[in-house]
């Protein structure tokens, strides 16, 4: 259980510590990029593709520039100019910033205009798009069909181009997965997709380009997860027109929702650079909420699961197979030296030898993206493949799911442990988490409900997730951004008086870094979490990092905080033994105070001591208390959960009620029980969002269908069940303070617990698969597909 | 999501909104709520110039029951009919379907008038309107007619208001004996559009045979419809669970609903089935108690 090593006074680890943030968030004064307003500034809006693949033939400038208002239009012909048309992805590959000739989306941003206000900036816009040309082409939109002979090329840009395939990769052991599969007892297999979904922030993306043609200084307020890494690209990419890094300033303030959809540089925040630059006055840009809706995406997996076993219940092996619809470019928002992310996390909590994974990414006429949802990178299509087809195997040789996943757990002694496809587990008790689970829902009586309602005709399910997560990215020997290492920082700047500002390369957005950070600090050093004010997100005082997604911020940055911490200490106690006139052998510390063994009153506080740094320090020694550190994590994290959910589908409609949901989640020592909890409330609410609301859908000419909030479906409270949370504490052996992070497991392990629940509702009919979002319309059409609505539903004897 | 430039206009009196809208003519759209036409004009699917806002108008907004009926000015509140007790008490429908409106915001400053006058088939009181049996006064510089809620629909976004008309008033006659009423609808998350909805409402004399059976459906027609034979199949009996059966089956058979994201025609229809089953044995139960 969560145990306090300080006192509340203190406010380190494991206190619920109320959130430092929250106050100027509830008083309304929080700072969002739309409430930046500066003398003179301009206004930005972008019109966009109406078609999803098009050849541009004309654009009419002088009918947007008739608007009252409009200043100027600035197309992909302007930009070449200047050779900022394309842009390099976070992937290595390219991007337009605007096109010069094709389209290759409906949305995709075709020319931008500014004007002095932002709605003459759209009615410019509104002007702009009859007078746009254009040639239509028959698009790809259906993956599957981008591989065929009569397919066009769609990337004739990139040099040695041949098809529509971006990549391929694979890892694990084929020939011998292979094998087992030829021999095995019990295959499984499904087909299934992870559907195109969109992060839906509540603040769309947005930036305020100020630059200043005397300094040559460029400062950008942005929404961004990333800050640092955002001014270096601007930097790689502006830097032949004069804009280096040390002229750049990148601010991101409060931030309202990330999700990962934050992380990359959009086409819009170059067009507002270009346009600060070329005009030499401020330019605001603010998305549209369609336009956010529709211009990218996560996701988008097409997996084929397979799984091998015996009859009685032992996994062998498991292959999958992808189909990553890409869009037309690889615009992932993924560090790490693999195309797929950690999507080889995917052989799951599971102890089997053996697995082959491989993929293959497809250009469409789609919106690039790949963000990572609230995921570190693919892990969410991994753990709802290997949790589903770990399903499916139960469902095949006729075994309780939970049985079955106990039977194959790896064992908490087996830890570390090597994974088929190269990973080191770092730590994991999957059998505490399970238990509690089974114990807080009383899994077996539910089983016994559900066979009476099964003959009654209801129609019940029970679903199990037994996940294990990978975050923290990551160790530099694997992860970086445009050969940035993926390492975090921490600067501790204790002042005379004792009290501390604490500034990171992370960039909080809704995560709570403020107290949190706050917290390891007062943990390592003993300075009450109230004294010490955080910063984050401002390029210019700030070290460097590499932003907060993916759970990585308490596995990086706050390691590096703790690691700080600690330097200041072993500071701390030089001081004291030279104050006290003792040997530092013969100091003990408890948090906030070095003192004499033995001798308890013979003691200096941390603020005598920090005082001392800057008026009485040992002669030789530097003066001051500062500490930076880097943190170069030597392995990610692995936290795990065991969620389980209860559904009952209404016989007559098929509305889904999620009757109960308990997740026990382990992410190691955790920092602030209030916040994390916080974390996994939200996390799951966007968990059971692709597994029962949201997708991104197309009709067959590239169409988004679904662009508004309105059809869009992103749940609310009213559709959030009452979550059960609990843990089970796991350390991390290698992180300094044991956390393993928390931010995406409920967002990660989420959706396989619902899907396998309303599946396993659905088990006396026969189906033994449906892909997300499951809906009540799918699984009205998947029984009548089975032919059992030709009669009402009556009841099936288990 | 900006809408295009337009002319706010807030008429104090009903006369000055008559002279403003002979002046403006078909350039000009009557603003009572919005929340129906503020989106289309943000997502510019309508440019009108001029907004002539009734919002401001003395003796639009005002419930009263006289005459045996239950007067409702066209600028009453969704919000307002969601919790006013002299609509509920009798009518507990109106809190059945505004709860199902949108959302608390909507409900603040869409009304009734602004929600029936839209013509769209999607929104939930037009099937309430028709089960309640309904009449709406529409109101010009010179005079005022009365128009049967069955006469007052006509095709897509189109209704029997014309140019120079306004919506003024909805009455609902209120039965002398027993009787009760009930709405619900299927949706995909709170706020939607149904993807099937049902209004009912039912009149029944001292030994309990049904005497009036006013059933209304929501977006599974091109316009809102009534559902008539299962109306009748009601009427004469003592409801049993055969005839609510038989009425649903007949509902479902009946209604005309598209394919879209929501579903196709059968799911909708079985939708239909199940909801309008439901709100018959609610509508009853209500009316018996």
């Amino acid at each position: 259980m969560i145990q306090c090593k300080t006192s509340k006074e203190i406010g380190g680890m494991g206190h619920s510590v109320k959130r430092k943030e929250d106050d100027r968030f509830v008083h309304g004064k929080g700072t969002y990029v739309d409430d930046i307003q500066l003398k003179g500034m301009l206004f930005m809006d972008i019109a966009r593709s109406p078609y999803a693949y098009a050849k541009i033939k004309n654009i009419n400038k002088d009918l947007a520039m008739a608007v009252d208002g409009v200043l100027a239009v600035i197309t992909g012909k302007d930009l070449e100019q200047y050779n900022l048309h394309w842009m390099p992805t976070l992937m290595s590959d390219t991007q337009m910033v605007l096109p010069t000739d094709t389209v290759m989306h409906q949305g995709q941003e075709v020319a931008a205009i500014i004007a002095t206000s932002r709605e003459a900036a759209r009615d410019g816009r509104e002007a702009l798009v009859p007078g746009i040309e254009y040639e239509v082409m028959k698009p790809i939109v259906d993956p599957f069909k981008a591989l065929d002979d009569d397919a066009p090329l769609l990337r004739p840009d990139k040099e040695g181009q041949k098809d529509n395939q971006a990549w391929h990769w694979e890892v694990g052991q084929k020939e011998e997965t292979e094998k087992i599969f030829a021999e095995a007892d019990v295959v499984v297999k499904e087909q299934m997709h992870i559907p195109r979904i969109h992060v839906a922030s509540i603040e769309t993306c947005g930036i305020v380009a100020d630059y200043d043609k005397v300094q040559n200084h460029l400062t950008t307020h942005l929404t961004t997860q990333a800050p640092h890494a955002i001014r270096t690209v601007i930097a790689l990419v502006a830097g032949h027109v004069g804009l280096t890094e040390e002229k750049i300033r990148v601010i991101a303030h409060d931030i309202g929702g990330g999700f990962g959809g934050k992380v990359p540089v959009f086409p819009g925040y170059v067009i507002a650079i270009a346009a600060t630059f070329l005009i030499g006055k401020p330019v605001k840009w603010i998305e549209d909420r369609s336009d956010n809706l529709t211009n990218s995406f996560a996701r988008d997996y097409h997996i084929t699961a397979e799984m091998a076993g015996t009859k009685d219940g032992k996994i062998l092996a498991s292959r999958m197979k992808v189909l990553a619809d890409h869009g037309y470019t690889d615009g992932a928002a993924n560090p790490s030296k693999f195309p797929t992310g950690m999507f080889s996390i995917g052989t799951g909590s599971y102890d089997y030898k053996h697995a082959f994974m491989e993929a293959d990414a497809i250009y469409t006429n789609k919106p690039p993206g790949g963000v990572a949802y609230r995921c570190s990178f693919r892990v969410t299509e991994a753990v709802h493949a290997i949790e589903r087809i770990t399903d499916r195997f139960a469902l095949e040789i006729g075994k309780d799911p939970a049985e079955l996943r106990s039977e194959n757990f790896i064992k908490k002694e087996d830890f570390p442990w090597q994974s088929p496809t190269g990973w080191e587990y770092d730590s994991g008790d999957y059998q505490a988490g399970l238990d509690l689970a089974m114990k807080t829902v009383e899994y077996d009586k539910l089983r016994v409900e559900q066979k009476a309602k099964w003959k009654e005709g209801k129609l019940m399910g029970i679903g199990l997730s037994t996940f294990t997560e990978i975050v923290g990215a990551g160790p530099s020997k694997d992860f970086d951004i445009l050969g940035i290492k993926m390492f975090d920082s921490a600067e501790i700047r204790v002042h005379p008086t004792g009290k501390a500002i604490a500034r990171f390369g992370t960039k909080s957005q809704g995560q709570g870094h403020e107290t949190t950070y706050a917290q390891i600090i007062a943990e390592e050093l003993g300075i009450p979490s109230k004294d010490i004010q955080i910063e984050e997100g401002d390029t210019d005082p700030a070290p460097y990092g590499l932003g907060t997604y993916a759970s990585r911020s308490t596995p990086t940055a706050g390691a590096a905080a703790a690691i700080a911490a600690r330097k200041l200490r072993d500071k701390a106690k030089k001081i004291a033994a030279y104050l006290l006139e003792v040997s530092e052998d013969d100091l003990e510390w408890e948090p906030g105070k070095w003192f004499v063994k033995g001798a308890p009153e013979k003691a200096k506080t941390i603020q005598e001591l920090v005082f001392a740094a800057y008026t009485n320090h040992p002669q030789g020694m530097e003066g001051g208390f500062e500490a930076t550190h880097y943190y170069d994590p030597p392995n990610l994290t692995f936290p795990s959960g065991a969620y389980i959910c209860v559904v009952d589908i209404d016989p007559d409609t098929f509305e889904i009620k999620v009757r109960r949901f308990v997740a026990i989640d382990d992410a190691g020592h955790i920092i602030n029980p209030m916040v994390a909890q916080g974390q996994v409330h939200g996390g799951l609410t966007q968990g059971i969002a692709p597994a029962m609301y949201e997708e991104i859908i197309y009709d067959e000419d590239g169409n988004a269908l679904n662009g508004t909030l309105m059809d869009y479906l992103v749940p609310t409270a009213v559709e959030s069940p009452n979550w059960e949370t609990g843990h089970t504490v796991t350390p991390s052996p290698h992180h300094p303070i044991g956390a393993k992070g928390i931010g995406e497991s409920p967002t990660v392990g989420a959706p396989p617990a619902i899907a396998n629940a309303i599946i396993d509702a659905l088990r006396p009919y026969g189906i033994t698969h449906l892909d997300i979002p499951i809906t009540p319309y799918k699984v009205f059409k998947a029984l009548k597909e089975k032919g059992v609505l030709d009669k009402d539903i009556t009841g099936f004897e288990a | 999501m900006i809408p295009a430039n337009f002319d706010y206009h807030a008429p104090s009196t009903l006369d000055e909104a008559f002279k403003l809208l002979s002046e403006l003519g078909d350039e000009a759209k009557i603003l009572a709520g919005g929340h129906s036409l503020i989106p289309m004009m943000k997502l510019r699917f309508a440019e009108p110039e001029h907004l002539v806002d009734l919002g401001g108008i003395p003796g639009l907004n005002t419930v009263s029951m006289e005459n045996g009926s239950l007067h409702i000015g066209a600028m009453v509140k969704e919000a307002e009919l969601e919790h006013n007790a002299e609509v509920t008490s009798k009518f507990p429908i109106f809190t059945d379907a505004a709860k199902l409106i949108a959302d608390p915001q909507v409900r603040n400053f869409g009304t009734l008038g602004g929600n029936l006058a839209h013509g769209d088939a999607a929104n939930d009181q037009p099937a309430v309107m028709l089960a309640l049996g309904a009449s709406v006064e529409i109101t010009n510089a010179e005079e005022k007619r009365t128009v049967d809620i069955n006469d007052f629909f006509y095709g897509f976004y189109m209704t029997a208001i014309q140019e120079g008309e306004i919506l003024t008033n909805i009455s609902i006659p209120v039965p002398a004996g027993k009787f009760g009423n009930a709405y619900s609808k299927i949706e995909r998350k709170v706020g939607d559009y149904a993807t099937g909805g049902v209004a009912v409402a039912l009149e029944l004399d001292d030994s309990g045979v049904c005497t009036r059976a006013g059933i209304g459906l929501t977006n599974v027609n091109p316009t809102p419809m009534r559902a008539e034979r299962s109306e009748a199949a009601l009427v004469g009996k003592v409801i049993d669970a055969a005839a609510i059966a038989e009425a649903a089956q007949m509902a479902s058979e009946d209604c005309n609903p598209s394919d879209d994201l929501r579903g196709d025609s059968d799911y909708k229809r079985r939708v239909i089935r199940s909801l309008t089953k439901k709100m018959i044995a609610k509508a009853l139960e209500r009316a018996q108690a």
